[in-house]
Formats: C-alpha cells, sequence, structure tokens
C-alpha cells in the first residue's frame, strides 16, 4: 500500500502539488482523473522517487521512501511515453532490465508473448511506432511480478486488440491482491479497471471515493456521466461561494 | 554500478566516436615525434597539442553523452538502482572510455618512441586532465535540463581554462610588477588543472624557462618532486570536487 501525507512540490512559480494526502490500499484498483496538467503524473513521479517532493512524506509497504530505492522492487511502473535508448534492441532491453533486477526470481511473460515482442528481440527502439513502444512499457511493467502497478494512460496508443489484451492482464492481476494506480482520459476504459476513483484538479484532491458509491450518489450508470456530475456540483458550488 | 557501467560502455562505443578520437591522437603523436628528431621538442609540441585537445573532447563527449543517455537514466530511474549508482556508473564509464583512448592514442607511441620520465608524466597528466574535465562537464551537465546550455557551460569551463585563464594571469602579474607576486602566482596556477599538468610535465622537461615568470618562480619555490607532488594533489581535488558536487546536484534532480 502507498501512503502520501501532505505532499508539496513546486515547479518554479507554479505548484504542482499541494498538500496531497492520499493512501491507497492493496487489493484495490484506483483510476486517477484530471485535466492535462492537474499534477497526475507529477504525483506518479513522486512515488516512483523520479521527482523529488519540497515536502510530505510518501510511505511505500509502511517504509518511507525518502532516500530509499529498494522500494522500486515492489513497482512496475508503465510510464505515459516510453522513453528508451534510441541504439538499443528490444531484446537488449529486457535483458538489461533483468540482469538489473537479477534478484526476483518470479518472471511473468504473459504480455510479452500477448504482444509477440519476442519475435521482434532484433528491432531497434528508434525504429518502433509508439504503440509498439507502449507495449514494451506494459511488459516491463508486469514482467516482475510486482504488487505495485502505476499504468500512466496505458491504452493510449494501443490498437484496440493490445488494448484488450492489457485490460485483460489488468483485471486478472488485480484479483490478486495487488494495488493498481492508473491514469486515464478514456472513462470506459476506467469504468471497467478500477474500483476507486481519486480526481485531481490543479494540484489538489477534490474527490476520492468508490466508483459503485459514486454512482450511487449521483444515479448514474456509466462513470464518465458520474464524473461529470460531480465536476458540476463542485463548479456550482465554488460559484456560490 | 558495474552492471549498468557495462550497458553505458556498450553505447559509447557503438557510437564510434571514441575509436574516431584514438584515431586522432595516434595519428598526432606519431606525426609529432617523426617531424622532429630531438624527443624532447616533440614532447613539448605534442603537449601544447594534449593541452587543447584532450580538455575540448573530455568536455564536448561529456555533455552530449550525458544529454543523449537520459532515456536510459529515466528507464533506470523507475527500477529499483540508487541514483548515486546511476551517476557513478556514468562517469566511470566515461571517463575509463575516454582514458583508455588517450591511453592507447599518446600513451602507446610515446612509450614506444621516447620512454623518458617526462613521458610518464605526459601520459599521467593527460589522464589526470581528461578525469577533470569530465567531471566538470558532469557537473555542468547535471546543473542544467537545457542541452545547449549544458554544453555552453562546459565549453566556457574549457575556454575559460585553457585560454582566458593564462590572459588574466599574464595581466595581474604586468599589472602589479611592483609588488612581490610568487605566492599569489601559484595560488592562482593552483586554480587552473591545465597549468598544473603543464607544470608537471614542464618542470620534468626542464624547460620551465620557456613558460617565462610562473614556471621558473614555481621550480625555484618547490623544487621538483614536491611541485609535482602539490600539483598532483590539486589535480585530484579538481577532480573530486566536481564530482561531489554533481553527484549532490543529480540526487536531487527532478528526471
Amino acid at each position: 500500500m502507498i501512503t502520501v501525507s501532505d505532499l508539496n512540490k513546486r515547479f518554479g512559480k507554479l505548484n504542482v502539488l499541494q498538500s496531497i494526502t492520499v493512501d491507497f490500499q492493496s487489493g484495490q484498483s484506483y483510476a486517477m482523473i484530471g485535466p492535462n496538467g492537474s499534477g497526475k503524473t507529477t504525483l506518479i513521479k513522486c512515488i516512483l522517487g523520479m521527482v523529488l517532493p519540497d515536502s510530505g512524506i510518501i510511505n511505500v509497504h509502511g517504509h518511507s521512501i525518502a532516500n530509499d530505492w529498494s522500494y522500486r522492487n515492489h513497482i512496475g511502473y508503465m510510464p505515459q511515453i516510453g522513453r528508451y535508448p534510441e541504439q538499443m534492441k528490444i531484446g537488449q532491453i529486457f535483458d538489461m532490465i533483468r540482469d538489473l533486477r537479477k534478484d526476483q526470481s518470479s518472471l511473468d511473460e504473459d504480455l510479452i508473448r500477448e504482444f509477440k515482442l519476442d519475435q521482434m528481440k532484433d528491432k531497434r527502439m528508434h525504429t518502433l511506432s509508439g504503440g509498439t513502444r507502449q507495449k514494451v512499457s506494459a511488459s516491463l511493467a508486469f514482467l516482475f511480478n510486482p504488487s505495485i502497478l502505476i499504468l500512466d494512460e496505458p491504452t493510449a496508443g494501443l490498437d484496440p486488440i493490445a488494448t484488450e489484451a492489457l485490460k485483460e492482464k489488468i483485471l486478472s492481476e488485480s484479483s490478486k491482491k495487488k494495488l493498481f494506480l492508473i491514469t486515464s482520459h478514456i472513462m470506459s476504459d476506467l469504468d471497467e479497471l478500477s474500483s476507486h476513483m481519486v480526481y485531481l484538479d490543479e494540484g489538489k484532491i477534490l474527490f476520492k471515493d468508490s466508483i459503485e458509491l459514486l454512482k450511487e450518489e449521483t444515479g448514474e450508470v456509466k462513470l464518465g456521466r458520474a464524473v461529470a456530475t460531480i465536476m458540476r456540483r463542485n463548479i456550482t458550488q465554488t460559484l456560490h461561494v | 554500478m558495474i552492471r549498468i557501467g557495462k550497458y553505458v560502455l556498450y553505447d559509447i562505443l557503438r557510437s564510434r566516436f571514441v575509436i574516431l578520437y584514438t584515431a586522432l591522437l595516434l595519428i598526432v603523436s606519431f606525426s609529432m615525434y617523426s617531424l622532429d628528431s630531438d624527443a624532447g621538442k616533440s614532447t613539448l609540441s605534442l603537449l601544447n597539442i594534449i593541452l587543447l585537445v584532450v580538455p575540448l573532447v573530455s568536455v564536448v563527449f561529456t555533455t552530449i553523452h550525458f544529454f543523449n543517455s537520459y532515456e536510459f537514466i529515466e528507464l533506470l530511474l523507475s527500477q529499483p538502482v540508487n541514483r548515486k549508482t546511476i551517476f557513478l556508473a556514468e562517469f566511470f564509464s566515461v571517463a575509463f572510455a575516454l582514458n583508455c583512448a588517450f591511453f592507447i592514442g599518446v600513451g602507446i607511441p610515446v612509450m614506444i618512441l621516447n620512454f623518458s620520465e617526462s613521458a610518464v608524466y605526459l601520459i599521467l597528466s593527460g589522464l589526470l586532465l581528461t578525469l577533470v574535465f569530465v567531471a566538470l562537464a558532469f557537473a555542468a551537465a547535471v546543473f542544467t535540463r537545457d542541452k545547449a546550455k549544458g554544453i555552453g557551460i562546459a565549453l566556457l569551463f574549457w575556454f575559460y581554462f585553457t585560454l582566458i585563464y593564462d590572459g588574466l594571469i599574464l595581466y595581474i602579474i604586468y599589472s602589479f610588477s611592483d609588488y612581490p607576486m610568487e605566492k599569489v602566482t601559484l595560488i592562482m596556477v593552483s586554480l587552473n588543472p591545465v597549468d598544473l599538468a603543464r607544470i608537471i610535465i614542464l618542470l620534468k622537461l626542464d624547460v620551465s624557462a620557456l613558460m617565462g615568470y610562473t614556471g621558473a618562480f614555481y621550480k625555484n619555490f618547490f623544487g621538483s618532486s614536491l611541485g609535482i607532488i602539490y600539483s598532483l594533489l590539486f589535480l585530484l581535488l579538481w577532480i573530486v570536487a566536481p564530482v561531489l558536487f554533481a553527484i549532490r546536484k543529480f540526487a536531487r534532480k527532478d528526471i
């Protein structure tokens, strides 16, 4: 599980994250939504230790991540835009990451097979299309059977077949007591994949609840409509204040 | 660290730049020794070229390499790897590749054609100078996000230490020539790694008069062996200080 308390981050004058306090429980799947530039990716990068917060504490499985790196053994990360050394071949990337994480025994190569990446081991990264890069990123995230999976817009750029394969994989893994943190702008995907929703806007968490409850409260059947209703309500509230 | 370094080195070798650099150094060293029959003079000419070329290549190659491996660093940072390990792997791989190039390109020809004490010092100071400028370039590259700015800062180091600094020293000595300037020049020389490397070799070549005022004074003040130990220590400091700065900066950098 991940707990974040009072997290702040500025980029120059821009307040990207403002006292974010949130916790993510194992066995649940969280959908993180919000407009572009609302701080979703920054929050994820803080959890991964790629961006260092100005203040605040992040705990992963009960241990603070400050000045630690071994906790990333528990995390699989699929970035929004997978950037890889251009000269390396697909096979070399997998070999390298495997080599770096030698200590881990159980490998999960389902997605590599599913996406047929093993058949194009010798392709260099710079020859790959955006979608194929996404496939590499997804396969890497799941490869080491991590207990936490952070997926930043996992289905953007994937073809329909790959999208379905990835969604199936996410569903089958989330039944194994794993923690999923997924950002996306595709509400129907999130509706299928996640149990909870976190809404981020301008660096603040406006809303966090289970999706069932959200639908019940708004009386909507689809997540997209339910979110829209909540947002409209928030806007009118702020206008009246 | 060695595991990561292996991949960095592989990447460096693929770009073939280091191989070209080795070839260039080989050509320069062999041609210098075939131009003049006096080996001492050849070493001196070689020294002057090395003092210009080695820092320049180290600085440019290191910054370009660092910015080109940004994706690689990004990929590693999402894995359970220590940031310090990543940085040191990058530093040592670049330093190792450039030092190998220098050793093959200059070290081996010099040892074959003119093996002497001064030649050993020429090689040693070339290797140290490479390390100094790789360290400075890493500090510049880590300091900024922008590729052009990073290369600019790194090139500024090169300009400053190889061209501007000597002019400044001369100007100061000239303007204050009525005062005893010995200790001041000593301090000023220590603040420039290129001068330090030059002094190590000049003291060994016994041509310190060629370097004028500073060199002559340096020899008098220290006597050869003490002067060399002093300058070697300062060169080491010039490597360690930028590396420590860069590690601190890299540990807190947002990727």
